[in-house]
């Protein structure tokens, strides 16, 4: 009876705290579709009708739904990607070039190693080669910015971000070049498709929706695993709490600075790799533009919480899946998207303002990131 | 700045001149050359030189800004538009319209720069994100009003994009009317010459240049200058002698914010006269490298500054003489290649291998009283 009551008011209390964690985000939400709504209205477009077509967009059929999952698939690997870095003090804004250099890497291991080898291969081999290989160069790509923060002290804001056009011109370079899709009809910057042994299957006939999405669950799942009971997480996160105190309790800090860096690469280098393998069978330049933001955005709205990223993860990918309905019933640009995402992350980043509008006194731990730039 | 940096800098802007030279001495002389280098150095480097001037009055006083960037964009766009309203809704002439133009531009950047201080300042957001939240706001609000305002149901221009009413003139600054007449040799007049064709340069250009050497007099030799530094440095003193933190860190930042302003009028409204997302092109994060390498101060930044566009001349350069770069050279004629240097130079930059520098003690911390 009393171990029966204890375990109720114990479930009650994480309910209790998965609901107050999700207030802000809730509240932001809530205040940037009112703001979002004020500017639709005011550049002469009907805010309800808006909304009515971004939700059933998103969400009003099987494909429509299949399609949300679709997006939401990078998105996870994206934001999850953004949420580990700050679980360890590190800000990646790399996402972007990680995931660049992951879709190139799997997508050359997609359609030359059958040509390399002069043999098909079966799936079972050539896919988790490729996906292998995409999560290792964006961990490799990424700890280069970890071992630079780690030992030279160099911002890895700014080294991430340098890093992402250096990935941009290496790739272009490479999709004009070496890699170009040699059909004669092609005139755009894309490798050639990739080996059917070298696509991951659809879940469904006749929608787009792949094995793809159900992994990024698993691999969430997977990181809160990690982060929360194993050892390594528990560095990482004592690293990202106090560096200071973590060095004192005899942990090497420079190897998780790199580790976590490798880990977040690794992360945003499958979002690419599950891309290229699941969905576009190659690699086109420009798709990944804006991707390194959006997965910011995801990361700070889900508060660096796997399961909060997956839900946030999910509600940007029905926006973006929603505003092509949206903009057929409005005329709005889809552009008008980006700008309500840059609201929610203003409202969440700023959950002070949510705080003051509201009147919630709630004091949530805040993130601290800024710790002057070395160097 | 230490002699070993100023020597690095040096190095970096002979190496990238000396590549011009030795590739286009086959068609042109290398007076040409390094005069032509030289003025497109200048020219590039102005965004650069106003985002790192933006970055160390803020950092100065205490506030970390990685939102230049997103300040220099939206300024590109708001100063661009409002160019275009001046001459084509309201009808003024085309220079009032681009003066109006800049005026626009610098007024957004302050704007974004009190953004970011209700954020990092009252708020007491982690500056960093706050940063972010500005340099995302301004990709999503640029491309949304770029798109609706031009082409969206019942838009002014309906689907046309206007002409706007062009870019700012080059100023003849008169070196040679002055100097000339002194000169007794031939290779005197050619100097001459030489310098009046590198500052014939464009408004924003030249003031970018003076406002180094105000922004040096202003953070050294005024009390302005010693507060904005006391606040960045010991807040908790500076508030004990009675200035006022919140409000050094506000005027500072909104500052930046005009620098930040005057630099994307750079682009849209000097430059040339359009616009297209993303046009900043990670220009705003280089001007922040630049301020490190300069070690906060305004004549360092600026010659750091001008090593990044030093790097974006050899670019453009490079494409010119394309024809004559020699065969085993031909990596130099892709300009992805090419493209990477300044990237690179700043990573290697921040590693501090060429000297340490030491940030304000108190960027990045909120004051809390």
């Amino acid at each position: 009876m009393q171990s029966e009551s204890q375990s109720g008011s114990s479930v009650r209390r994480l309910l209790r705290s998965a609901l107050d964690a999700m207030l802000i985000p809730f509240l932001a939400i809530l205040t940037a579709v009112v703001v979002g709504g004020i500017i639709i209205a005011v550049v002469r477009g009907n805010p309800i009708l808006a909304y009515y077509g971004l939700i059933s967009g998103s969400f009003g059929s099987a494909k429509a739904l299949s399609e949300t999952a679709v997006w939401a698939t990078p998105y996870i690997f994206g934001g999850l990607a953004v949420a580990l870095a700050f679980k360890g003090g590190l800000f990646n804004i790399g996402a972007e070039g990680q995931l660049a250099i992951g879709a190139t890497t799997s997508a050359l291991i997609g359609y030359a190693l059958p040509q390399w080898l002069g043999t098909d291969l079966p799936l079972i081999i050539h896919l988790p080669l490729a996906v292998i290989v995409g999560m290792a160069a964006g961990a490799l790509w990424a700890s280069v910015a970890g071992f630079l923060k780690a030992y030279t002290g160099g911002h890895e804001v700014i080294n991430t971000i340098m890093m992402n056009y250096i990935a941009l011109n290496t790739i272009s370079f490479l999709l004009n070049g070496p890699m170009k899709d040699r059909n004669p009809n092609n005139v755009i910057a894309r490798t050639p498709l990739i080996a059917e042994s070298a696509r991951i299957p659809a879940i469904f006939d006749g929608l787009r929706v792949h094995w793809g999405f159900v992994f990024a669950l698993l691999v969430a799942f997977l990181i809160w695993w990690l982060l929360n009971k194993t050892t390594v997480g528990f560095e990482i996160r004592t690293v990202g709490a106090n560096p200071d105190a973590a060095k004192y309790a005899g942990i090497n800090v420079k190897r998780i600075i790199i580790l976590t860096m490798a880990l977040s690469g690794m992360l945003a280098g499958l979002a690419g790799t599950i891309e290229v393998t699941g969905l576009n069978y190659r690699h086109e330049l420009g798709f990944s533009i804006g991707y390194g933001f959006d997965a910011i955005a995801i990361a700070l709205l889900g508060k660096s919480h796997p399961l909060g990223v997956v839900l946030a993860a999910i509600l940007f990918a029905a926006m973006r899946n929603g505003a092509t309905r949206m903009q057929f019933l409005t005329q709005m640009p889809i552009d008008l998207i980006s700008m309500l995402q840059a609201l929610i992350l203003l409202f969440v980043a700023a959950d002070a303002i949510v705080r003051y509008i509201y009147r919630i006194r709630v004091e949530s731990e805040r993130v601290v990131l800024t710790r002057g730039w070395g160097g | 700045m230490d002699w070993k940096r100023f020597g690095f800098i040096f190095l970096i802007i002979v190496l990238l001149f000396g590549v011009v030279v030795v590739i286009g001495g086959a068609q042109n002389s290398p007076v040409i050359i390094i005069t032509s280098m030289l003025a497109t150095t200048i020219a590039v480097a102005t965004p650069l030189t106003l985002g790192a001037l933006s970055g160390t009055f803020c950092e100065r006083s205490g506030v970390v800004n990685i939102g230049i960037e997103g300040m220099m964009l939206s300024a590109a766009f708001f100063g661009w538009l409002g160019a275009i309203y001046m001459y084509h809704i309201f009808h003024f002439g085309v220079g009032f319209s681009i003066f109006m133009g800049a005026a626009f531009a610098v007024l957004t950047g302050m704007l974004m720069g009190l953004l970011l201080a209700v954020l990092s300042i009252t708020f007491k957001v982690d500056q960093i994100i706050g940063g972010t939240v500005i340099n995302i706001l301004a990709v999503g609000l640029t491309g949304f009003l770029n798109r609706q305002l031009f082409f969206g149901k019942g838009s002014v221009f309906g689907g046309n994009i206007p002409n706007s009413p062009g870019v700012l003139p080059t100023i003849h600054i008169p070196i040679e009317e002055i100097f000339i007449p002194l000169c007794k040799t031939d290779s005197c007049i050619q100097i001459v010459d030489s310098i009046n064709k590198v500052f014939d340069q464009k408004p924003i250009a030249i003031s970018a240049i003076l406002l180094v050497f105000i922004s040096h007099y202003v953070l050294f030799n005024t009390r302005w200058g010693l507060r904005t530094r006391a606040v960045g440095e010991h807040p908790k003193a500076a508030d004990t002698v009675g200035i006022n933190v919140i409000r050094m860190r506000y005027a500072n930042v909104m500052i930046g914010g005009m620098l930040a302003g005057l630099a994307g009028a750079y682009f849209t409204i000097e430059s040339v006269p359009s616009f297209e997302p993303l046009l900043t092109n990670g220009r705003g994060f280089i001007s922040l490298a630049a301020m490190i390498f300069g070690n906060w101060t305004p004549i360092g930044a600026w010659t750091a500054a001008l090593v990044f566009g030093a790097s974006q001349a050899l670019n453009i350069k490079l494409q010119l003489f394309r024809d004559l770069i020699p065969p085993q050279w031909a990596f130099l004629q892709q300009s992805y290649v090419v493209g990477l240097v300044p990237y690179i130079l700043t990573m290697i930059i921040l590693t501090g291998i060429i000297g340490r520098t030491t940030p304000p003690a108190a960027d990045g911390q909120p004051y809390e009283k």
